[in-house]
């Protein structure tokens, strides 16, 4: 069976580099299964967890934004922020979305509302990273 | 003589103890210093990989057109200044500072003209007290930044330009040479280059865009800029620690240089101090008979 080899690299380093044989991710405009062989694609990605098919086992991968470019036999996830399952402290992703579920409900001015929410989904990302593995 | 050879004693003990601390801080420096480099080298893939992105949009999307590789006529200009939190480094900071000020006094006749980011202590400290306008800053980066530290300055940077506050962005930082050497430099990031990118001429995928070219530099570009903020800061902590050891070098071998001082002149005065004993000796002793 092909495989396709997938590099998940933030700014301070490669989180993630293994062969696998199907990317899952949220592209800003809906969601992208990439197979081996996919005509080369770049485009950015929302704040969600990605998950890569390794045979008959699944890893998740949570990203928050960034983008990502996919090649024949490649695909790169560039993120600011990106974590394996097993990395995340779930106690603390889950108070931050309490934090931020508080914040979206205090109704605070425009600048305050994005940041919560933005917290808010990373929060759940991480969550639903660590849940699934 | 024997109150001067305690003075001189003692001098050599608190010269020792100076040494000492020193010895200690080029050292540690030294391994900060490595660790800074690979830091530097980690995070050469993210920019590598953005920027190759880029080209290949820019030169390959032929009529993309974006307000960050596009220069206008220049009317305000913002610096990124990074500077170091702690000092002990020679003359990096002030190098770098001076420069800056020097730059700004020959481009701008006014403060209205530019404003400044400004990260690390020193720099804000410096800048500060010159009264010129500081627009934002952060302090206490630490000696192994994560992109969470600097990521709000450098996109408030980055969103000024866009919103046309200035006109122009540069990024003030110390070049990394080598442990002795660094070069205060004064890069400019904002507008980018658009030459720069078509030049490197490689095998240039030709991608698919989702949503569309446009949109995804509207999303590559601030983050490519913010990328290279982070990398200055990098470089920057490298060039912090490699000027540390060499003062802190220089520092150990001047203590040395001077306890070798000091011993000759406490052994010259304890020679005196005896041979006025003997002398002492011999005169009483003649004395007697």
């Amino acid at each position: 069976m092909s495989t396709l080899r997938l590099e998940v690299v933030t700014p301070e380093r490669k989180v993630y580099e293994e062969d696998v044989s199907m990317v899952v991710v949220k592209g800003v405009a809906g969601e992208l299964g990439i197979l081996p062989h996919h005509i080369p694609l770049v485009t950015p990605l929302k704040i969600a967890p990605i998950k890569a098919k390794k045979g008959n086992s699944e890893e998740f991968i949570a990203v928050h934004g960034g983008f990502m470019e996919v090649r024949k036999d490649k695909v790169v996830i560039l993120a600011e922020a990106a974590e394996l399952g097993s990395d995340i402290d779930v106690s603390r992703a889950q108070q931050a979305k309490e934090r931020a579920e508080q914040r979206l409900a205090a109704k605070a001015d425009e600048v305050d509302h994005k940041r919560a929410e933005l917290a808010l989904q990373r929060a759940v990302t991480r969550i639903q990273t660590s849940g699934q593995q | 003589m024997a109150k001067g050879m305690r003075e001189i004693k003692r001098r050599i003990k608190s010269t020792q103890n100076t040494k000492q601390i020193t010895k200690a801080m080029e050292m540690v420096a030294a391994s900060k210093l490595r660790r800074a480099q690979n830091a530097a080298l980690a995070s050469r893939p993210y920019s590598d990989k953005l920027k190759e992105v880029v080209a290949s949009i820019a030169t390959g999307g032929g009529s993309v057109k974006h307000p960050m590789l596009q220069s206008r006529e220049i009317k305000r200009s913002a610096y990124l200044v990074i500077s170091s939190d702690r000092g002990q480094a020679g003359g990096l900071n002030s190098n770098l500072l001076k420069k800056l000020v020097e730059t700004i006094k020959s481009k701008h006749k006014s403060n209205d003209e530019f404003t400044l980011f400004v990260i690390g202590r020193k720099g804000y400290d410096y800048l500060k007290r010159r009264g010129l306008p500081i627009q934002q800053e952060v302090i206490g980066v630490p000696d192994s930044p994560a992109f969470a530290d600097i990521k709000s300055i450098a996109s408030a940077a980055v969103k000024g330009f866009e919103n046309g506050e200035y006109d122009e962005l540069f990024v003030v930082y110390n070049r990394f040479i080598n442990a002795i050497s660094q070069i205060p430099t004064i890069k400019q990031m904002l507008p980018m280059d658009a030459a720069e990118f078509s030049k490197k001429e490689g095998p240039a995928a030709d991608y698919e865009y989702e949503p569309s070219p446009e949109e995804v530099l509207n999303v590559l570009l601030p983050k490519y800029a913010e990328t290279l903020v982070f990398s200055s800061l990098l470089e920057n902590k490298a060039s912090e620690f490699g000027a540390r050891m060499t003062a802190m070098g220089n520092a150990t071998k001047n203590a040395t240089k001077m306890i070798e001082q000091y011993t000759l002149h406490y052994n010259r005065a304890r020679q005196a101090a005896i041979t006025q004993e003997i002398a002492e000796i011999v005169g009483g002793a003649n004395a007697l008979s």
